[in-house]
């Protein structure tokens, strides 16, 4: 581009911003109607169990009960619930009700009736006889168990990703880079350590809900709270054995995602009662719904060993990934690639060998799903632990192993997929963060006068912007009235502000102002097709699509200039406001070509283009932590944190700024709060917010954000993605500083304050 | 059984069962403002007030609102309108599924105390959960607004 | 889920405690806790029109209202004044606000929930029950007693000289805490409480001098105590805790405590 950005780079308000903070009817339960039917799950009470016999008799007659289904109703293809391209990698192994139930909460029946209380009364009147199965819990020993998740015959995967179900893999792989063995052992320092990170819940505040009508033309009309709306016109169409011309899905503002509405956890219930009762339907999940049958992070056990020298150069990686995937495998062939493809290239800069490998289980307990990070979240937490780990060890500063050892700008990562680090300011990143946090004085541990001990640990990661060669994103720009364009989107803002985002990249190329630009979207009728929002895509993959038709829509509306000024196009240029002819002597205002267009034209003022990207070029970032940690209670408070991001150019200094602060804080829970337990029976404990510890405004500390912006030249005005990285680094950075004030590394998540208590208690008592 | 109460400033009479809380009660009365995020009393996303009290409506029976006045953001937009543009200026709305009960209880905190300190702010909010924003830019964005009233820039 | 077939605004105390008799009636109070059951109340009992709201200064006592909130309790002055502040150091982290707003002191001292921060700081300060009908108990007594069915109406605070020090720990800043310690200084006696063990808070009467150093105190409690294990503490690490909390909050009552 030439000349200095006017909109792109600029913190503009988000488009929304105002009707949202009004709270005006924006969501899908504001603004679908409340006279349908309400549907509901019955659940399963057991990990793994048959249903001998269900009888649904006596609930159908509870007044107002519209229908009951069992697996009895249901189609018998196998279909996956992943949003993600066709074919999915993600094993077909759901139904939409199934009489084997794998997890507590697993969908025995579905229920839909007129009202809330005559469906509460019928889901106490389902009699259940349960043949009730030792479940398989432990995802350590669930390779190869006895007990088989998925011992039909029916369950197949579309995609080779070393799924076998009858040993309980959903996926399993192995790759590497060089002899790691030889060198590993001609290293002078090895260190191996495992790792584990839970299973943790994205908590957004909407939780899954969808309505459900038929249309005008007989289709099923879907408005859901989803990232997906074109994957999720395919997996309806899937799970309910329909034409996909049948089914037209849109989504409405949505309250939150984080990825957990890149999986269709809501929507066939209500589309299949619709679709057999030919009534409008709503299913709105409860808070303990979305805990124990929601889609939640992949719990993890991380190996890694690192191979480096006595000089802090680190010369070999190797990880094992142990996937636990839960009762189904959506997104559990592709989560576990990122735990070693968005750590091991961050050490790109001095690694000579690399080895992963990883297996992805089925067991009895909620099945997982895309959260923020998506894996990338528990490896970096495993490999950057491990990185502090050997400085702690050979006495060396860990900012300065990490200055000598990280990926630069130029390098080829053997570990991502050969790709180049196009654009790559890691180095500026961790001097920035270094010196605006205050390194040098607060990495030293300081004892203070109440007992209290402050320490500071660092961290830092990558991401991709979208999935290479396979996301495609698409934007439709339109020429209007008066001037004004519509930019129609497939792409799903879910808070996020990608609507804003792809406004200023028009306003950008239009010449014209954001509140010139209307968005709309996404819509499976209307919007051009794209992947969706998730994998940090949407201002990479989307944002270049947008690009791409703005110079096309630009080439039409001189052409019908042209026509206006009666000279040829390649005579006329475009001036945001006015197309004039190059010599200065004649010009059209735009709103006079948007009326033109209008009367006895036959050349559209609108175009269509699709972006796909063979590359998922990684932002970087670096993040430090302060904490203060009371030895007796084992309380740790985070003081400071400091992040410094490349993400290519900002396109939103705002926006890029409170998608770092929410992912770090999301970060800091996952690190510090945020606990899974199951009991031995598979039943959850954390199944509400008073369980499940989200952070409040207390818990935060202070959050500082700042950017060393490379230039990617394959993104939209040089923009890589910030969604996804920004959760990475709290974990180990935090683990780090707990290390630093106990002298104890905690390797499993969430640290809470009881093991460092009783860990601080019984070594003084010894 | 019927109730009568004020909801924003209008009268209204109402049938209602002896187990419909507000938060029901609000939203089928045209109250699309009022949110539910947790049902364990715990989020603030329902936060409207009784009389002039924030409260969680979802942990109130509309019986009890029986002869008092209900007042949600749909009421309090002119008030709101004053302070959320500075919210909007930091990007912290995000989702915006929060926000009506953050903003709810941030006009409680601001008429209890009219210039909180950070600390009081974060204090005042703390049963205001979100988990988009990382808060930072909430409270930055009741500081700028803080700060232009103090300085008669609004 | 809660449903509910009846309410009943109580116009008298004896209307209220007639019907509580009932099977499945059940008292209101600040329906935070109430709601979370799945129970089937036959009535709903509304104590709200029986002037039960309010903290009234009798001089040598408070006089609390079962209706008064957990706010109005933390913002009043004159308990602020005369208890140290304790009391607002025991509530306010307790959820938010607005929770504060609904949440009863009668509700709360009733259900003498395992997790109670209001038991463990008004036991500590001395509190008694104000039950109709069968008149006042100590809320020592109150805490030991079994299926009553009586009407909490007041909580009565006597007035002391006394220097109060709370303390709790919580997992995240609005959790409910995995312990809590009270620590009341008064001319005559040292009383220390410890709450959310998770059982209802205990109450340990020491002399105001001579109990030793506040780690002595602080280590007979804590092998004195019964705790429990639930999803946010260990019994081991209650006893850790209560170790720490009360060492610490009787520091704090002797003049001895740094900010911790």
């Amino acid at each position: 581009m030439s000349g200095p950005l006017k909109t792109v780079g600029k913190g503009v308000r988000k488009k929304d911003a105002m009707q949202l903070l009004l709270g005006k009817p924006a969501y899908v339960d504001d603004v679908t109607p409340s006279d349908c039917l309400v549907v509901k799950v019955l659940r399963s009470p057991h990990a793994n169990a048959r249903i001998r016999e269900i009888r649904t008799d006596i609930a159908r007659k509870v007044p107002g009960i519209v229908a009951v289904y069992t697996y009895e109703d249901v189609p018998g293809k196998r279909f996956t619930m992943a949003g993600q391209t066709y074919p999915e990698p993600s094993p077909y192994d759901r139904l939409i009700l199934d009489r084997h139930l794998r997890f507590v909460g697993d969908a025995v029946a579905i229920v839909a009736g007129e009202d809330e209380r005559a469906v509460d009364r019928a889901l106490r009147m389902i009699k259940v006889s349960y043949e009730v199965l030792a479940p398989l819990l432990d995802f350590r020993a669930a390779k190869d168990s006895e007990i088989l998740v998925h011992p039909e015959e029916s369950w197949h995967a579309l995609c080779d990703v070393g799924a076998d179900n009858r040993r309980n893999l959903c996926a399993a792989g192995v790759e590497s880079d060089g002899d790691v063995d030889a060198v590993m052992s001609s290293c002078e320092v090895v260190l191996e350590r495992t790792f584990h990170t839970q299973a943790c819940h994205q908590a957004m505040m909407e939780t899954f809900r969808t309505y459900t009508e038929i249309d005008a033309y007989g289709r099923l009309h879907v408005v859901s709270s989803t990232q997906i709306v074109f994957h999720a016109r395919r997996i309806l169409a899937h799970a309910l054995d329909i034409p996909k011309s049948m089914i037209h899905v849109e989504k409405p503002r949505i309250g939150g995602g984080f990825g957990a509405k890149q999986t269709l956890v809501a929507e066939i219930y209500p589309a299949f009662v619709t679709w057999k009762t030919k009534r409008a339907a709503k299913m709105i999940y409860t808070r303990e719904e979305c805990q124990v049958a929601g889609s939640p992070r992949h719990e993890m056990e991380v190996t890694v060993k690192l191979g480096a020298d006595r000089d802090g150069t680190v010369r070999a990686l190797d990880v094992y990934t142990l996937s636990n995937t839960g009762a189904y495998g959506e997104h559990g062939p592709t989560t576990v690639g990122l735990s070693g493809h968005k750590s091991i290239p961050l050490y790109t800069g001095s690694l000579q060998a690399f080895r992963f490998a990883y297996d992805v289980v089925y067991t009895n307990v909620e099945s997982a799903g895309a959260y923020r990070g998506y894996g990338a979240t528990q490896g970096i937490f495993a490999v950057e632990s491990l990185v502090n780990e050997l400085a702690e060890t050979l006495g060396m500063d860990p900012v300065e192993i990490r200055m000598k050892n990280m990926v630069r700008q130029g390098q080829i990562m053997p570990a991502y997929y050969n790709e180049p680090a196009s654009a790559c300011t890691l180095d500026r990143c961790m001097q920035q963060c270094a010196a605006s946090f205050g390194w040098a004085e607060k990495y030293p541990v300081r004892r203070m006068a109440n007992g209290k001990i402050r320490a500071a640990g660092v961290a830092m990661a990558m991401q991709g912007s979208g999935i290479s060669g396979v996301d495609v994103g698409s934007a439709s720009v339109k020429l209007n009235d008066d001037g004004f364009y519509v930019l129609r989107i497939g792409a799903a803002d879910m808070g996020t502000g990608c609507d804003t985002i792809l406004a200023q990249m028009t306003a950008e190329c239009m010449d014209c102002s954001v509140e010139d630009v209307t968005v709309f979207g996404a819509d499976s009728d209307a919007s051009p097709y794209d992947s969706g929002s998730y994998a940090s895509s949407t201002t990479y993959v989307t944002g270049r699509a947008v690009e791409k038709a703005c110079l096309e829509l630009k080439e039409k509306i001189c052409a019908l200039a042209a026509e206006m000024l009666g000279c040829p196009a390649s005579e006329v240029v475009f001036r945001g406001r006015e197309v004039a002819r190059a010599d200065g002597r004649a010009s059209v205002s735009l709103a006079d070509i948007a009326t033109k267009s209008m009367c006895g034209n036959t050349l559209a003022t609108e175009s269509t283009s699709s972006h796909s990207s063979p590359v998922s070029p990684p932002p970087f970032m670096a993040g430090m932590a302060e904490i203060e940690l009371d030895p007796l209670t084992g309380k740790v408070e985070v003081l400071n944190y400091q992040a410094v991001i490349d993400c290519g150019t900002v396109v939103n200094p705002n926006l890029a700024r409170i998608q770092t602060e929410g992912g770090l804080v999301q970060g800091i829970g996952m690190t510090l709060t945020e606990n899974i337990r199951y009991d031995d029976k598979g039943y959850l404990n954390e199944r509400s917010l008073m369980q499940y510890k989200i952070p409040t405004r207390l818990e935060t500390g202070r959050l500082a954000v700042e950017f060393a912006p490379s230039y990617e030249e394959s993104g939209p005005f040089g923009a890589k993605s910030i969604g996804e990285i920004v959760i990475n680094t709290p974990a180990p950075a935090i683990a780090h500083a707990i290390y630093r004030a106990t002298g104890h590394w905690y390797r499993e998540l969430p640290i809470l304050p009881e093991r460092i208590a009783l860990d601080l208690a019984s070594e003084e008592s010894v | 059984m019927e109730i009568t109460l004020t909801l924003n400033g209008r009268r209204i009479t109402a049938s209602v069962a002896a187990d419909t809380v507000l938060l029901d009660f609000l939203r089928a009365h045209g109250c699309a403002s009022v949110k539910c995020g947790c049902e364990t009393s715990g989020c603030g996303l329902c936060t409207v007030f009784l009389d002039d009290t924030p409260v969680l409506s979802c942990s109130v029976l509309a019986v009890r609102a029986d002869g008092h006045r209900v007042t949600t953001l749909e009421g309090l937009e002119a008030e709101a309108s004053e302070f959320v543009t500075f919210i909007a200026d930091q990007g912290a709305e995000q989702c915006g599924f929060c926000n009506p009960g953050f903003v709810m209880n941030t006009i409680a905190l601001l008429r209890e105390n009219p210039d909180p300190t950070d600390e009081e702010i974060r204090a005042y909010l703390a049963g205001n959960l979100c988990r988009c924003s990382g808060y930072e830019g909430q409270t930055r964005g009741i500081r700028a607004y803080l700060n232009a009233k103090k300085e008669g820039r609004l | 889920m809660l449903t509910i077939d009846r309410y009943l605004r109580a116009s008298s105390l004896e209307e209220a405690y007639e019907a509580a008799q009932k099977k499945n009636s059940a008292v209101l109070g600040g329906m935070l806790w109430l709601r979370l059951s799945h129970r089937h109340v036959s009535t709903a009992i509304d104590l709200s029109a029986l002037g039960l709201c309010g903290v009234e200064d009798l001089g040598d006592r408070y006089r609390i209202g079962a209706y008064t909130t957990l706010r109005m309790l933390e913002t009043h002055e004159g308990l602020h004044r005369d208890f140290g502040g304790v009391i607002g150091d025991a509530l306010r982290d307790i959820v938010g606000v607005q929770f504060r707003n609904l949440a009863t002191v009668g509700g709360s001292v009733f259900g003498r929930f395992g997790f109670s921060d209001v038991v463990t700081v008004f036991l500590a300060l001395g509190a008694s029950v104000e039950l109709y009908p069968s008149g006042t108990v100590s809320l020592e007594t109150f805490c030991g007693m079994r299926g009553v069915k009586d009407i909490l109406t007041h909580v009565i605070l006597p007035k002391r000289q006394v220097r109060t020090a709370y303390r709790a720990m919580r997992n995240t800043a609005t959790d409910f805490p995995s312990l809590n310690v009270c620590a009341v200084l008064a001319e005559d006696a040292l009383t220390v409480t410890v709450g959310a063990r998770p059982l209802c808070a205990v109450a340990y009467r020491l002399p105001a001098a001579g109990a030793g150093t506040a780690e002595e105190i602080a280590e007979k409690i804590a092998k004195e105590t019964v705790f429990a294990s639930n999803s946010r503490a260990s019994e081991t690490y209650r006893r850790h805790l209560c170790r720490v909390l009360v060492a610490r909050a009787v520091d704090d009552v002797y003049g001895k405590g740094g900010e911790s």
